[in-house]
């Protein structure tokens, strides 16, 4: 990769590594003529893995024995001729907050210290029918809350590009894998930003599917209306295809939707000539960094160049989005997260014996600040007095958000924006104060909200040599358009 | 919507959720929770009448405005024992407590 002398020396002193074909379509072409082996690959990143994480602390527990079984059976399929699914052997890191059978899932809480899941989460289960080999659990911010992955219980993850900076939040871990190629690809999951943010901080793709497109089931529930599990790769053509292999109905989530899935890494071919690219105004006010600014122009720029039209859109009620998503967000965690009571699985609190005093006792030693926070508030803006005045009025204004993308996508195909207002910050910043954290999302809790799709897109970095990342959104279900758009951002770096 | 959270409604609320606050937690989480709802309290500027709550967003990507969720009936899921594998406290046919109510 390009940005090797910013790495630190560890990841340096790895470089040959780093420098191995890692598309999807080279590694397959090598497994499949004998010049790779499945185990190989596979023990290579466990090797690499056991180098850089004791600095940017990225995996909080490792699955290689399924993993190493897995690479064995695509090898026994190769060396017989056989056709090989269309993940053979990629390694994969799946976030924490994603369920392996028999593998630690801790959600990056002590809550859930020692929890072994009894089964797979659905798109973990898929990628692994598709061949991919997974690698292990990745840190991430404590139930997906945050913006930076200081939230971990487990200690925040080093931003591979500068491990003074956190990686983004929640999906820090998923984000910095890819980044400094500790897995050629990962799954995280975006609740209000947390796969685009991390993926912009680290410089990597990183997609948000439309709601219902792929299945929560086996997702640790933070909040069920917005949460969404997705891929992140180093490439778009990568990422869509990651896509299409977790994407489609299925019976184990009530809210999965049942359209067909498209090959997103075909559609992703297309090029993006013709497309009317939308531009809204509210996202490229204040508080936007004028470097993020500048690279976010070029990349508009480089779409240009490539045959789309560039439109100016309005979405006035952006600057309701944040006080809304923290509202619907935080209601329905506290709901949601009620389940960690000791009782049927996760920590149980030795230090009392009543079944109240369990509760709260289990709880308050299960959950950090910032879970109990956004439980707090959530419960607050849910409780009898409050409930129209902060839940209800939040959801009427997610309506409003929601019809204003719908009218904005009549005129347009996709609409661009910056992913985060500020390149990746350092450790420690922010941490103090919870509504400078919130704003962070201020770009993407509205794709969030609106249950639109979107793309996370590296379009430049600053002169600092941060990375810097484009959002490209479009309609539901129209992952394809998200995926030509970005393709050609890409081409352009 | 602009109240202001008291100390008390923050030990009301934590007891709704469950949580037994240190006493040293709740200063910061009445600071936290007061700055919080002042900010959403912007909300107050949009005139919302009319306007129907969104629960969910599945309802806008049927376009027939059909029910997209699935039909509601019972099917198999995980054994006994593989769910007792993690669980704290059990019997193997319950889940053991403490005792619920004080006599």
């Amino acid at each position: 990769m390009s940005k090797l002398s910013k790495l630190p020396s560890e990841v340096k002193a790895t470089a040959s590594f780093v420098q191995q074909p890692r598309t999807f379509a080279a590694l397959r072409a090598d497994l499949a003529a004998g010049r790779t082996r499945a185990t190989d690959l596979a023990a290579g990143y466990y090797d690499r893995i056991a180098q850089l994480n004791p600095t940017l602390n990225v995996y909080l527990s490792l699955t290689r024995e399924r993993a190493m079984q897995q690479a064995a059976r695509i090898d026994a399929l190769a060396a017989q001729g056989d056709p090989l699914p269309p993940l053979a052997g990629i390694p994969i890191g799946i976030k924490d907050v994603l369920v392996m059978q028999g593998a630690p899932a801790t959600a990056g809480s002590k809550i859930l210290a020692g929890y072994r899941p009894p089964y797979d989460a659905t798109a973990v289960a898929r990628l692994e029918a598709a061949g991919a080999v997974l690698l292990g659990k990745l840190n991430c911010d404590e139930f997906a809350m945050g913006g930076s992955n200081e939230n971990s219980a487990y200690g925040p993850v080093r931003n591979p590009v500068d491990t003074e900076r956190v990686p983004g939040g929640s999906s820090g871990g998923s984000a910095a894998a890819v980044a400094a190629n500790m897995a050629v690809a990962t799954l995280g999951t975006d609740t209000g930003g947390s796969i685009r943010q991390p993926a912009s901080f680290c410089g990597v793709v990183g997609v948000l599917p439309t709601y219902g497109r792929v299945s929560r089931y086996g997702l640790i529930a933070f909040a069920s209306s917005l949460d969404r599990v997705g891929p992140l790769a180093a490439n778009v053509r990568d990422a869509a295809t990651l896509l299409s292999v977790i994407a489609g109905h299925d019976l184990q989530d009530a809210t999965s939707n049942p359209a067909p899935v498209p090959d997103f890494a075909a559609e992703s071919d297309k090029g993006a000539e013709g497309l009317r690219i939308g531009v809204p105004a509210e996202y490229f006010g204040e508080g936007l960094d004028p470097e993020v600014r500048a690279a976010v122009e070029k990349g508009i720029d480089a779409l240009k160049a490539a045959g789309c039209t560039i439109k100016p859109v309005s979405l006035p009620t952006t600057k309701y989005a944040i006080p809304a998503y923290y509202l619907v967000a935080t209601a329905e965690a506290s709901a949601n997260l009620a389940r960690f009571d000791g009782v049927r699985y996760g920590h149980r609190s030795a230090g009392s014996d009543t079944l109240a005093g369990m509760y709260s006792h289990s709880r308050d030693e299960g959950f950090g600040a910032e879970v109990k926070r956004r439980i707090l508030l959530g419960t607050y803006a849910l409780s009898a007095g409050y409930y129209d005045a902060y839940y209800l009025k939040a959801q009427q204004v997610r309506r409003l958000l929601a019809e204003e993308f719908l009218r904005a996508f009549n005129d347009v195909d996709a609409i661009v924006t910056p992913t985060s207002p500020v390149p990746a910050f350092k450790i420690g910043e922010k941490s103090g104060d919870p509504i400078a954290m919130y704003l962070a999302d201020i770009y993407t809790v509205t794709a969030s909200l609106a249950g639109i799709c979107g793309v996370n897109v590296p379009c430049g970095a600053t002169g600092a040599g941060l990375p810097v990342g484009m959002q490209i959104l479009a309609a539901h279900l129209d992952e394809s358009t998200a995926f030509r758009v970005a393709r050609a951002v890409e081409a352009a770096q | 919507m602009t109240a202001k959270v008291t100390a008390e409604d923050v030990d009301r609320v934590a007891e709704l959720a469950n949580l037994k606050l240190a006493p040293e937690e709740t200063p910061a989480m009445l600071r936290d929770l007061n700055a919080i709802l002042d900010y959403v309290a912007e909300l107050n500027e949009l005139d919302t009448t009319g306007v129907v709550p969104m629960a969910q967003v599945s309802e806008l990507t049927n376009a027939a405005g059909e029910n997209v969720l699935r039909a509601d009936q019972v099917r198999p899921s995980l054994d006994r024992a593989t769910v007792f594998s993690q669980t704290p406290v059990t019997d193997q046919v319950f889940f053991k407590v403490p005792k619920v109510i004080e006599r």
